[in-house]
């Protein structure tokens, strides 16, 4: 698993390192570790419905802040589990832009376990780093 | 042990971190707490506090509660007042959960006459409240009608058959915060929250049945006032916010401030998550009326969902809820920012008081309390673990030296990983039973994180908050049936 669970960076929430060989396998990897807070066995998520954003900023901090936050949109808007198979992030003289490809189902909660939701986000410890295996993220998020 | 040296002893419950404690700080930090809570305490709180004694426009103190442990930018438990001329508002004085708060409400029934048909209750009361990850509501509303929900709070649920009229006279600030203007929240925002109305959500939100004996009331007065006056009556307490609609408030106008903050206004704060705006700004008013917007759903969320637990008790018990007695003791907000009239240095003016993980706790004779409680003061609610119990507060007189604020729950103390490995599920649901609390949930794993060890003491929370004269003890409410959000 390209992420792993803090223990002891957030009491009442939840903290996770993510991690991949490519900014794209990071925000993955982040995506999947967002997800699997909510949900105990993200393989039960059938992948039915296809859902396609885009995020911008000018700093790459924020665009996985943005990023992650989408899918929490979706998880409230629609109910949408979601895993996201595609990231395409692309570099413009003052902005980064991505587009995602994921795909997923409504919750069922007959179906799927459910863990606890995630509120939001937040900027707390939230980092994005480059190392001698490609890329790194700290991020905590708002139980 | 974490607690800085430089820290001064006030009283056996109030100990100050002095300005120069650290660079910036415009005025001292207070933290209420026995000095077994403070040496229970995360290093987190000591940074945090001192943190917000740095925001511009800061007045007397920065505070924190008995329960107080690490937060975003405040720490949970935090409270601070703001000069509206000079200072700021920060979402990081608030938290994402906008109006997070408790509901008590009262029946008539004892517990001989409830426990035969507890598991019944409970089941029910879990099928008929939507809980858990992103879970919508039985109100189906138009994006139109949200944004009278979002203006109107509980009115709307009033005028929509989901009130009674006392219901709103029972809720901090009459179940409307004043000035709420849909106009300036995000689509995102309502896409995110028009179908969430009448739900309780996950994490520590939750729905408790409970019992207050005669061997757990403390002031006898107050407690028939408060209409605790059966042995053994049982009462209904229930925890929820503003659901994805207030995250997504906060998360909108905290990435508004962090772009004008330095940039437009030239303030630098200690921690992003303090991101603010000056108060009169248009940014500052910009989020202070959307901040009232999610205040009000999570007034209009509690109302919809007491609607829902008065049906369910009628239906089981097969009496009204008016015969079922089951009036609302109050409602109090926990992360809000309200504009107050308080007296400082002897002098009375107006103050934007941020309250995060804290509760306004109003004492005798005060202006915005109903009738019925002015000899009183304002009943306060706190919820302990699920295990363990809660309490019904009231506030005091001498209140005045916290902006009349108490502690919010209990605090936790264990990290929601740690609760996970220590604990099973199903294991818990087991042993609470067996010590006669029937709990319902849609996720073990959830569960196991609620954990009575996972939070502190809040016999020793609630008696703090006594012995620092910020509230006083009326009843402690053990429970019996729990749905878990």
């Amino acid at each position: 698993m390209p992420y792993k669970y803090l223990a002891d960076i957030a009491v009442a929430d939840v903290a996770f390192e993510a991690s991949g060989a490519t900014l794209e396998e990071l925000f993955i990897a982040a995506a999947d570790a967002t997800m699997n807070v909510m949900v105990a066995e993200l393989s039960t998520i059938q992948r039915l419905e296809e859902v396609r954003f885009a995020v911008e900023h000018p700093e790459l901090e924020f665009l996985l802040f943005n990023f992650l936050n989408e899918l929490i949109f979706f998880k409230d808007a629609r109910r949408l589990l979601l895993r996201v198979e595609s990231v395409t992030i692309a570099t413009h003289p003052t902005l980064l832009t991505l587009e995602a490809i994921a795909r997923g189902e409504p919750l069922d909660p007959a179906r799927h376990a459910q863990l606890v939701d995630v509120k939001a986000v937040t900027l707390h410890h939230f980092r994005v780093e480059q190392n001698e295996g490609g890329w790194q993220a700290t991020v905590i998020l708002d139980i | 042990m974490v607690i800085p040296a430089a820290i001064i002893k006030i009283s056996p419950t109030v100990w100050e971190l002095p300005p120069s404690y650290k660079a910036g700080m415009r005025v001292p930090a207070r933290i209420f707490a026995s000095e077994k809570l403070l040496r229970e305490m995360d290093a987190g709180v000591f940074e945090q506090v001192s943190n917000v004694a740095c925001l511009p426009g800061i007045v007397d103190y920065a505070f924190c509660m008995p329960d107080g442990h690490w937060g975003y930018g405040f720490p949970i438990g935090g409270t601070a007042a703001m000069d509206p001329e000079t200072g700021v508002i920060s979402p990081g004085g608030i938290g994402f959960d906008i109006n997070c708060g408790m509901r008590l409400v009262l029946t008539t029934l004892t517990y001989d006459e409830v426990k035969p048909r507890l598991h019944e209750l409970v089941d029910r009361l879990f099928y008929r409240i939507p809980a858990g990850v992103g879970c919508h509501g039985f109100v189906k509303i138009s994006h139109e009608e949200f944004c009278r929900v979002l203006e109107q709070g509980s009115r709307w649920c009033l005028n929509n058959g989901y009130a009674w009229q006392e219901d709103l006279e029972m809720t901090e600030e009459g179940g409307c915060f004043a000035g709420a203007d849909a106009s300036v929240v995000s689509q995102r925002a309502i896409d995110r929250g028009y179908n969430q109305i009448g739900t309780l959500g996950s994490g520590n939100h939750y729905l408790e049945i409970q019992v207050a004996k005669p061997e757990n009331i403390f002031d006898l007065g107050t407690a028939r006032a408060f209409g605790i006056t059966v042995p053994d009556q049982v009462v209904v307490m229930f925890h929820c916010g503003s659901r994805g609609f207030g995250h997504q408030v906060a998360t909108d106008y905290l990435q508004t401030f962090l772009g004008v903050m330095e940039r437009k206004y030239g303030i630098r704060v200690k921690d992003r998550e303090l991101a603010c705006a000056p108060f009169r700004s248009p940014e500052g008013q910009a989020y202070f009326a959307a901040m009232k917007c999610a205040v009000n759903m999570a007034f209009a969320n509690r109302q919809v969902i007491l609607h829902r637990i008065r049906e369910v008790f009628a239906e089981i018990f097969l009496r009204s809820p008016e015969e079922l007695g089951m009036r609302m003791v109050y409602d109090v907000a926990h992360n809000t920012a309200k504009l107050e009239q308080h007296t400082v240095n002897g002098k009375k003016r107006e103050l934007l008081v941020h309250r995060k993980g804290a509760t306004r706790a109003f004492g005798p004779g005060m202006a915005g309390l109903p009738g019925c409680y002015q000899e009183t003061g304002q009943p306060v609610i706190i919820g302990g673990s699920m295990e363990t119990g809660s309490y019904l507060l009231a506030g005091l007189a001498s209140g005045n030296q916290s902006f009349y604020t108490t502690a919010h729950g209990s605090g936790r103390t264990m990290s929601r990983h740690q609760a996970k490995k220590q604990f099973r599920g199903e294991k818990l649901q087991r042993d609470m039973e067996a010590r006669g609390i029937y709990v319902k949930s849609d996720s073990w794993g959830g569960l196991a994180e609620e954990a009575g060890p996972a939070y502190k003491n809040i016999d020793e929370v609630v008696a703090a908050t006594e012995l620092a004269g910020l509230s006083k003890r009326v009843v402690r409410l053990v429970p019996i049936g729990n749905v878990k959000g």
